[in-house]
């Protein structure tokens, strides 16, 4: 019987070891993301501010806004697209209208593509650095001061910024 | 092994709730998986009936969503595996001359989880809003949308897991602490081989899912937000943890198929198998590459070349294995004196069929490919040639080939010869066209299709509803042996069967091998 009892001990230890490395993937798939930089989530804080610009190329960004559809507002950018040299600082507001009727915290996850080239996408202000607290039919422009990376490999000309609008987790239980 | 040493098992309802003997809960086992079967198959008629005509006749997109769920939840873990767990209860102590089970309290309650699990699930559809409608894989955020159901779904996920784990745990410890003394590791018959690699894996990914699904109960239930964009979680990471799980798990179902066609083409070539020990290292390395290539099922959320190129190629890495083992199974029946029962012919269905899927398999491991095929009808037909003429077949041949050991009487074997031909036919008129509705844009998942798919949906319809009536046939055939109608059965049974448990007596009595038999 202390075969059994062994191997059970062991066989059982693999179960919960296995179980916890379930919850472990979460925080490993984050690091993993973060240092390989391959799933187009840019950070989550202020960026230094660029110090040359490349004149010599020219990169195109579009901007993309989507909101989840149980959260009525409107949200687009009011540039489409701008051609700009890396290391050039640049402004976009976003444009946000909340219809819902009553006041709502938004959070905006943005997310660049080509994925890999989103850790060259600086971003020195940006209203998706916190909630934004909406007034029901306020109308707000909210700006990102952003710059692409001179060290921007050369076989990206074109990058894409987009957002996607959820109301704040604290409030979606009360939805 | 006189009764003067056992008791017999008490009688009624009582021997099945409280029996420890390995038989019983084998046969257990094996009915739980032949009932859960015609419950799957019913909701893949309901799904078939729907697809007959373009257009909604008979169910509503929310209900025919809750069919296709269930149907994968019910066959996967409440009939394939379960059906392998019976093999292994009823088979493994046999065939290494072990006398029960080296847990036999936790087997019984192993077993005693499902039928409760089971009901839980299906219960679900009875609920507010309906059963979950997500897909077996549970994606979210659209799985968080299931109603009232949603944490019967979670919970019975867990006890179906819980329930694989012990029954894992319960044959590894037999397999390795209870061979007779002269059987070492490498003698061991491949079926055992199969199933202790299996269990290994079983141990290795069960908790993966258990975490999963239980980060979906907190996500929904506690605020959390592991797969929620809004609180900085992230849906894809989900089909990460979900694919750690679950390809592993279609090698958890297809290595006990493995084993048992490695226990029949001998047997009906009167050969043994030819490279035992490749076939050992071979299921071995199958069991490992399948921990790593989980991504090839999530090629479209966007990876970058190297991601893609790894999982593409370790994928394709898999075939090396797989045509070890289908090149051996060939390779035993060369030149072999070969007969064709039943247990044969759905063999031999399996080695074809099987290869069939393993090669739409290798077709959708092409990471460009694979972006075209990608939730259309060409995966379903993949799947289903590997599950169905696959794993499927494997466990009904496996029931041909030890039933008259189990019950002590011969099947009806031109009952059996119509099943097969029945069965092998209608699965490939069933499935065979959703290769080509599949590439020819048909998604999966869908109550309704475009017109240019109608004739041969129609067609699948009326293989679909063949193959599921043939499986009556199956049912009659194991009612009538179950009941003692047929011939006696001999101890060998087949002429060319050769391993332990054809040394007992047919039908197998209660306890076998009280002392250690001699390997010979």
């Amino acid at each position: 019987m202390s075969a059994h009892r062994s191997l059970i001990n062991k066989l059982l230890l693999a179960c919960v070891a296995m179980f916890a490395f379930g919850f472990a993937l979460v925080p490993l798939y984050d690091v993993f993301c973060d240092i390989t930089g391959i799933n187009g989530k840019t950070d989550k804080v202020a960026a230094a501010a660029p110090d040359r610009i490349d004149r010599g190329r020219e990169v195109t960004v579009e901007f993309l806004a989507t909101h989840d559809p149980a959260v009525a507002v409107n949200f687009a950018p009011e540039t489409a697209r701008l051609r700009l040299n890396p290391g050039d600082l640049q402004t976009v507001s976003f444009v946000v209208e909340n219809r819902t009727g009553e006041p709502i915290v938004t959070t905006a996850v943005p997310s660049v593509s080509p994925g890999e080239a989103a850790r060259h996408f600086m971003k020195i202000e940006c209203f998706c650095f916190q909630e934004q607290p909406l007034a029901p039919g306020e109308r707000k422009a909210m700006p990102v001061q952003f710059y692409v990376d001179p060290e921007l490999p050369a076989r990206f000309k074109n990058l894409t910024l987009s957002y996607r609008l959820y109301r704040s987790v604290g409030q979606s239980a009360s939805r | 092994m006189s009764d003067t040493t056992h008791h017999g098992p008490p009688t009624g309802i009582r021997r099945w709730l409280f029996t420890t003997n390995h038989k019983d809960i084998g046969t257990l086992y094996l009915v739980f998986s032949l009932v859960m079967l015609f419950v799957g198959g019913a909701m893949a008629m309901i799904i078939r009936l729907e697809l007959f005509q373009p257009g909604l006749q008979f169910v509503n997109p929310e209900f025919f969503n809750q069919m296709t769920t269930l149907h994968a939840l019910v066959m996967v873990f409440g009939m394939i595996m379960p059906a392998f767990a019976g093999f292994a209860n009823w088979m493994v102590p046999l065939m290494i001359g072990a006398p029960d089970m080296a847990l036999p309290r936790l087997n019984n309650f192993s077993f005693w989880i499902l039928p409760f699990a089971a009901l839980m699930l299906v219960s679900t559809l009875f609920m507010p809003g309906g059963g979950p409608a997500s897909g077996w894989t549970l994606y979210p955020p659209l799985v968080l949308q299931t109603g009232d159901a949603f944490p019967f779904v979670i919970f019975s996920v867990h006890l179906l897991g819980i329930s694989s784990i012990l029954a894992a745990i319960n044959i590894i410890v037999t397999i390795m602490n209870m061979r007779t003394p002269d059987m070492p590791l490498l003698k061991m018959p491949l079926f055992v081989w199969t199933w202790l690699i299996t269990a290994y894996l079983l141990i290795l990914v069960m908790p993966v899912l258990a975490g999963a699904v239980t980060m979906l109960f907190t996500d929904q239930f506690f605020g959390t937000s592991f797969f929620q964009a809004a609180g900085g979680g992230d849906p894809v990471l989900f089909q990460h943890i979900f694919w750690f799980f679950g390809h592993p798990e279609v090698y958890i179902i297809i290595l006990p198929s493995f084993g048992i066609i490695s226990q029949i083409i001998p047997t009906f070539s009167r050969k043994p198998l030819f490279g035992h020990d490749s076939m050992v290292y071979a299921t071995a390395s199958i069991a490992f590459l399948s921990c790593i290539v989980w991504a090839h099922h999530m090629f479209t959320v966007g990876m970058p070349l190297a991601g893609q190129l790894y999982f593409m190629l370790s994928t394709m890495l898999i075939a090396i294995p797989t045509g070890v083992k289908i090149f051996n199974w060939t390779a035993t029946m060369w030149r072999g004196s070969l007969s064709f029962e039943t247990p044969m012919l759905f063999a031999i269905a399996f080695l074809f069929l099987f290869t069939f899927g393993g090669f739409s398999g290798v077709m959708m491991a092409l990471t460009p490919a694979d972006i075209q095929y990608h939730d259309s009808y060409f995966i379903v037909a993949h799947f289903h040639y590997v599950l169905v003429p696959g794993a499927m077949f494997a466990a009904i041949a496996g029931v041909y080939y030890w039933l008259p050991k189990w019950t002590g009487h011969m099947y009806d074997e031109r009952l059996g010869k119509i099943h097969f031909w029945l069965s092998a036919i209608s699965v490939n008129l069933t499935f065979f066209p959703q290769h080509f509705v599949g590439l020819a844009g048909m998604p999966r998942r869908i109550p309704d299709y475009a017109l240019q798919f109608a004739d041969l949906n129609a067609f699948m319809s009326i293989g679909g509803f063949l193959f599921g009536l043939s499986q009556l046939l199956f049912l009659w055939g194991v009612v009538r042996c179950m009941r003692g109608i047929g011939d006696k059965a001999t101890d060998r049974v087949w002429e060319g069967a050769q391993g332990l448990e054809w040394e007992v007596p047919s039908p197998a009595p209660y306890h076998t091998f009280d002392t250690p038999p001699v390997v010979k």
